[in-house]
């Protein structure tokens, strides 16, 4: 089976392994019908909380981090400091959010007869999805980029494989590269199990839930819904699925915060600086491609659109991050992360903007582990050659150093531009979709899909030399 | 013999040469192979470590490679002591003082 023939027959496999002709879904030009793609194949609200009921999956609770926020209003302006609250998705059966989004595929795969799922990742969906399998009874294999070409395995990746183990997965992990797909096509034609893919529309399905939860658990507890939430971003799919399920329980003033770590500079389908890097997940180096290009994932047409709902986009850097894990532990006496408290990080400098009686709401935890935790994280930087500095964050070189801010003042976000984001997104969709003329349609699709305007996107196009 | 059929083993496979890897990827990656590491129990009678051998995955799969370990272990750990990390905590109780344990 050669690696062309194979990705040759991708469009064939795929639609064999998630059971959604996605083609009637299009305009045959750059516009395709994302609200009638994700009625149509994917469940509603109340469906699917029965089916994470089922499974113990959500109803995580909320927690109000006041000595963190204390800490915050001690470096804020006077009469600023907004409260702290987050949602404790470590709570979930596999220990992240992510067992929101595996139940819904599981399920799925369940309802369709497939015998087994498989999913691409080296992340907590890979735990999460063979924790449901295990729950529904459902075979799994999970494909991880694992290694570099030393035989050097992340730690965080091997915890991982781990954990797809404990629940009774079969872990096939490889050296880096893109290439994976490759494989992950290989074992679904082989297999012939269900694609439960991140960025299906019953994976971000899954994810509503969360935001609107939050909302209801707010109006209980406060009487409103938060001012803000923040979330780690990485392939897009957790900021699209609560930013909808927000919008469902009527949220429509909360702002939609979404945090990177930044891992500027680093090549993430390089060998030698796949080691070099601490964060495997909620980096740029997968929020940025996703975002300005989410057609890019493992389906024709990705449910995960940040730019559709995102309001803010923020980065912090990798030693921010490893002190707020610390500090949670440490002041709020919850060990958990890192990579989830990506938002946690931004959230910390976020408040000291915002006025002392606004909620900001960070929406997510995961667990820590060997492997994980911030201790393993920085002994195997350390081994890579990486330089643990107490510092100044701002002097940050992904792959060089980590530098953890050397009080809470220094914990600081870098603001990206989203209006270069919308642009970059909308170039690549003219590029990857070959059209020399964008119609009408494309016009208003661009638009909602970049939470522009129409003014913008023309704005673009003519800057492009676009007809339309 | 370093291992007998029904033995849980892990073994080791080259998906890509070097020269077959994508054009669009880095260099220092086209450089080196696809590789690809599975676990499962021994099907052949008997193997060494380096033989090329078959084995059933825990789900059932077949699957051939080179044999690399026999019984494998997860060797991840908590790290070493991170002396750097250990000033956080304690200038962050400082600076909150008593207002740490005041209840609003």
């Amino acid at each position: 089976m050669s690696y062309e023939a194979v990705m040759a027959r991708r469009g064939e496999i795929m639609k064999k392994a998630i059971g959604i002709d996605y083609d009637v879904f299009e305009s045959g030009s750059i516009a395709f019908d994302y609200e009638r793609m994700m009625k149509e194949t994917g469940y509603s609200l109340q469906e699917i909380e029965e089916i994470q009921k089922r499974t113990g999956v959500g109803n995580t609770p909320i927690i109000e981090l006041r000595n963190l926020t204390k800490l915050a209003r001690k470096f804020a302006p006077k009469g600023k400091g907004a409260r702290i609250f987050i949602k404790d998705e470590a709570c979930n059966p596999s220990g992240s959010f992510k067992a929101r989004r595996a139940a819904t595929s599981c399920y799925h795969a369940k309802k369709l007869g497939y015998k087994g799922v498989i999913a691409a990742t080296s992340g907590n969906y890979g735990a999460a999805v063979a924790s449901q399998a295990a729950m529904q009874g459902l075979k799994c294999i999970v494909v991880q980029e694992c290694y570099d070409s030393r035989g050097v395995g992340q730690p965080e990746i091997i915890e991982k494989a781990r954990a797809c183990e404990a629940y009774g997965a079969e872990v096939v992990q490889l050296s880096v590269g893109p290439e994976l797909f490759y494989t992950f096509l290989v074992l679904l034609e082989e297999t012939g199990f269900f694609n439960a893919s991140l960025y299906s529309p019953f994976g971000i399905a899954g994810v509503e839930t969360l935001g609107y939860e939050i909302s209801m658990q707010f109006r209980e507890k406060e009487g409103r819904d938060p001012d803000a939430v923040v979330i780690t971003n990485a392939g897009g799919g957790n900021l699209t699925g609560t930013a909808r399920g927000l919008l469902k329980a009527g949220a429509i003033d909360t702002k939609i915060i979404g945090a990177s770590v930044s891992l500027e500079g680093l090549h993430m389908a390089s060998d030698t600086q796949f080691n070099r890097k601490s964060f495997t997940t909620g980096h740029t180096g997968f929020g940025i491609p996703f975002a300005t290009w989410p057609d890019r994932s493992d389906v024709p047409r990705s449910a995960a659109r940040p730019l559709r709902y995102i309001d803010r986009y923020v980065t912090v850097n990798q030693g921010s991050v490893f002190y707020m894990t610390e500090l949670l532990a440490q002041i709020e006496g919850l060990e958990r992360g890192p990579a989830g408290n990506t938002s946690l990080a931004a959230a910390f400098k976020l408040a000291q903007e915002m006025d002392e009686d606004q909620i900001i709401v960070v929406q997510e935890t995961e667990y820590t582990g060997a492997g994980k935790h911030i201790n393993p994280q920085l002994t195997f930087a350390k081994e890579n050659g990486i330089e643990i500095i107490i510092g100044d964050p701002a002097d940050e070189v992904p792959g060089k150093n980590i530098i953890l801010p050397k009080d809470p003042s220094y914990v600081k976000t870098q603001e990206l531009d989203l209006d270069r984001i919308r642009r970059s997104y909308i170039r690549n969709a003219i590029n990857n979709m070959n059209v020399t003329e964008a119609t009408q349609e494309d016009i208003e699709f661009l638009a909602k899909d970049t939470k522009s305007s129409i003014e913008f996107v023309k704005s673009i196009l003519d800057e492009l030399g676009v007809k339309y | 013999m370093d291992a007998k059929r029904g033995d849980w083993v892990r073994i080791h496979n080259i998906v890509l040469e070097a020269g077959q890897r994508a054009s669009n990827i880095p260099e220092d990656t086209q450089n080196v192979p696809l590789e690809m590491w599975v676990k499962g129990f021994l099907l052949d009678e008997a193997a060494n470590i380096g033989d090329k051998v078959k084995v059933e995955t825990y789900i059932g799969r077949i699957v051939e490679g080179t044999l690399i370990e026999v019984n494998p272990y997860y060797k991840h750990d908590y790290g070493k002591a991170v002396p750097e990390v250990l000033y956080i905590g304690r200038q962050a109780r400082e600076i909150l003082g008593e207002e740490a344990e005041k209840v609003d």
